[in-house]
């Protein structure tokens, strides 16, 4: 059976860009194990040959006009949602 | 049978006031997160002034709190959009709008529509409308409950692999999960998008029908929408059914396995014919399941970073902190269960073990639906396989919460339209719903079968 340990969890939790602390990796180490367990069950299924499934409605090149429509939404209003920012733009923490 | 129509001859300024008064009384549920009264009582007076008129004329109606709708937050019960005002309306809530229907609250769900019992709600668990030391469901818990409290007529949920028909059932109310595709997802905040289905909880299956007619047809804004195909329509005697008896193991409780074959019974009664038959399939749902949701979870939460809108945690001094703090504290951990579940079967080396074995299960799944549809108009089973559950009593282990979706994935897998109907109760007094499963496009003959089946009620 699979096992996942404390590095994994950190791993993942980066992959996942989620800063953990010590006590919730824990406690999510044992989740992770016995859902990956669970969901483990499925390599026992005969799938050779089977196409997968990708989506469900069967509607294929569903095409639109290019024309410019900003659905009611100005540039304002969505920078106003940003938690910080600055002359009409979002602020972040310097990257470089 | 219908409760909307009692609504639609009162002025719409009383039907609100009579709403947001029933509402406070029942507090204590915590079915709303908040109430729109404002908003609502403005609508209101422009429908009794004239200004606004339609099918849903002056009815009152609650959203599930991760549609976008105007009057107050929305929160998808989550710290992560706690303060995010909307700027624009689902398109399922401005399709009600036009038609004169107004929206007086946002309910309460699990945070992102993650589980099956509103406790994993940033604020607090919905009591069940029937015993408030059980669970109300999930994760659409809050409109089940305030629709089972007659608070309104009808509440809006969503559907990934169970969170309409599951609370539903929990509480004595229909609960309606389309086909996939049927109602626009614009302004609905995304989970899984090969699953997430809008539907709605009402007391009778006419009312469900004029709502889903209202709601149902394609949406320039979300591609995936399938061209108006939603028609009110009657059955006759006669429908070939099928009682899905991978359902009915021993593993359900007895008590709901009575109230299904109760309903058989009825069905039978009403001259449809019911035999048994199999979904081998089935056993294997959930863990597909809890393998597709989780990876298209972990791509649709990517976009809460704390940068854009929602959360952003204070006192960070790098972007990858920013990112991280803001989603940890925005996130509650049923949220960074499935995120990481998501990047774990996604991530190289297990892809195909997981992901792509996941994806090929799921079309045998659907083979196996579609082949029993090809002798049967319509599958039935239990909605969950117990009644109500205690509060805090599944919390501890994420497997055992995730049981209770077991009998409502397959249909959320395959795209098939499903429905919760009240049937009846167990002798501790919980109310147990059955499941209707139809084909692809059949959800209007799924309501019609309920129907047929409360018009012999009636005449009883």
């Amino acid at each position: 059976m699979t096992q996942i340990s404390r590095d994994d969890v950190q791993h993942l939790a980066q992959l996942s860009s989620l800063q953990l602390t010590d006590a919730e990796a824990d406690g999510l180490r044992v989740d992770l194990d016995n859902i990956v367990n669970y969901i483990h069950q499925l390599s026992e299924l005969n799938t050779n040959g089977v196409e997968p499934t990708y989506q469900l409605t069967d509607l294929e090149n569903v095409w639109r006009n290019d024309d410019v429509n900003d659905y009611g939404l100005s540039g304002e209003k969505l920078v106003a949602l940003a938690p910080e920012s600055l002359e009409n733009q979002i602020k972040v923490p310097k990257v470089l | 049978m219908t409760k909307i129509a009692d609504y639609l001859s009162n002025s719409a300024v009383e039907n609100v006031k009579r709403a947001i008064a029933k509402a406070q009384e029942n507090e204590d549920y915590h079915a709303l997160l908040a109430l729109t009264e404002t908003r609502a009582l403005e609508r209101a007076a422009k429908v009794d002034a004239g200004l606004i008129t339609g099918r849903l004329k002056g009815v009152p109606f609650v959203v599930k709190d991760n549609f976008l709708a105007f009057g107050a937050p929305t929160t998808a019960a989550s710290k992560m959009l706690e303060k995010f005002d909307a700027p624009l309306q689902a398109t399922a809530v401005e399709k009600l709008e036009a038609e004169g229907a107004i929206c007086i609250g946002k309910a309460n769900l699990d945070a992102f529509a993650h589980g099956g019992s509103t406790e994993n709600s940033a604020f607090g668990p919905t009591k069940n409308a029937y015993d408030k030391s059980k669970v109300a469901g999930g994760s659409s818990g809050g409109s089940a409950v305030v629709t089972a409290l007659d608070i309104v007529p009808f509440a809006l949920g969503s559907d990934t692999g169970g969170s309409i028909r599951e609370p539903a059932s929990f509480n004595d109310v229909y609960g309606i999960k389309p086909t996939y595709g049927t109602v626009s997802r614009y302004g609905v905040v995304a989970m899984a998008s090969s699953t997430d289905s809008i539907g709605c909880f009402t007391t009778n299956a006419a009312d469900a029908e004029l709502v889903m007619s209202v709601m149902a047809g394609r949406d320039p804004k979300d591609m995936t929408t399938l061209p108006d195909f939603f028609a009110p329509t009657e059955v006759k005697p006669g429908q070939k059914i099928g009682l899905v008896k991978d359902f009915m193991t021993d593993d359900v409780d007895p008590e709901v396995r009575a109230r299904v074959n109760d309903y058989v019974a009825k069905l039978r009664a009403a001259g449809h014919s019911v035999e048994e038959v199999e979904l081998p399939t089935a056993k294997y749902a959930l863990a597909i399941y809890y393998i597709v949701v989780p990876a298209e979870v972990s791509s649709n939460l990517a976009r809460y970073d704390g940068v854009r809108y929602g959360h952003r945690a204070e006192g960070v001094k790098t972007l990858a902190e920013l990112y991280g703090r803001s989603r940890d504290e925005g996130f509650v951990t049923e949220n960074k269960r499935r995120i990481m579940i998501g990047s774990y079967v996604l991530s190289s080396g297990f892809f195909d073990a997981y992901y792509l074995q996941a994806q090929k299960a799921r079309t045998l799944l659907i083979n196996e639906f579609d082949k029993l549809f090809e002798n049967y108009d319509a599958l039935i089973g239990p909605v969950a396989p117990t009644p109500a559950f205690a509060i805090g009593a599944n919390t501890a282990d994420p497997i055992k919460m995730y049981l209770a979706d077991i009998m409502t994935v397959p249909a959320s897998l395959a795209g098939l339209p499903a429905i919760s109907v009240p049937a009846g109760e167990t002798e501790g007094g919980l109310p147990v719903g059955v499941q209707l499963i139809g084909k692809r496009r059949d959800d209007a003959r799924l309501l019609a079968l309920a129907k047929s089946l409360e018009s012999t009620e009636a005449k009883q």
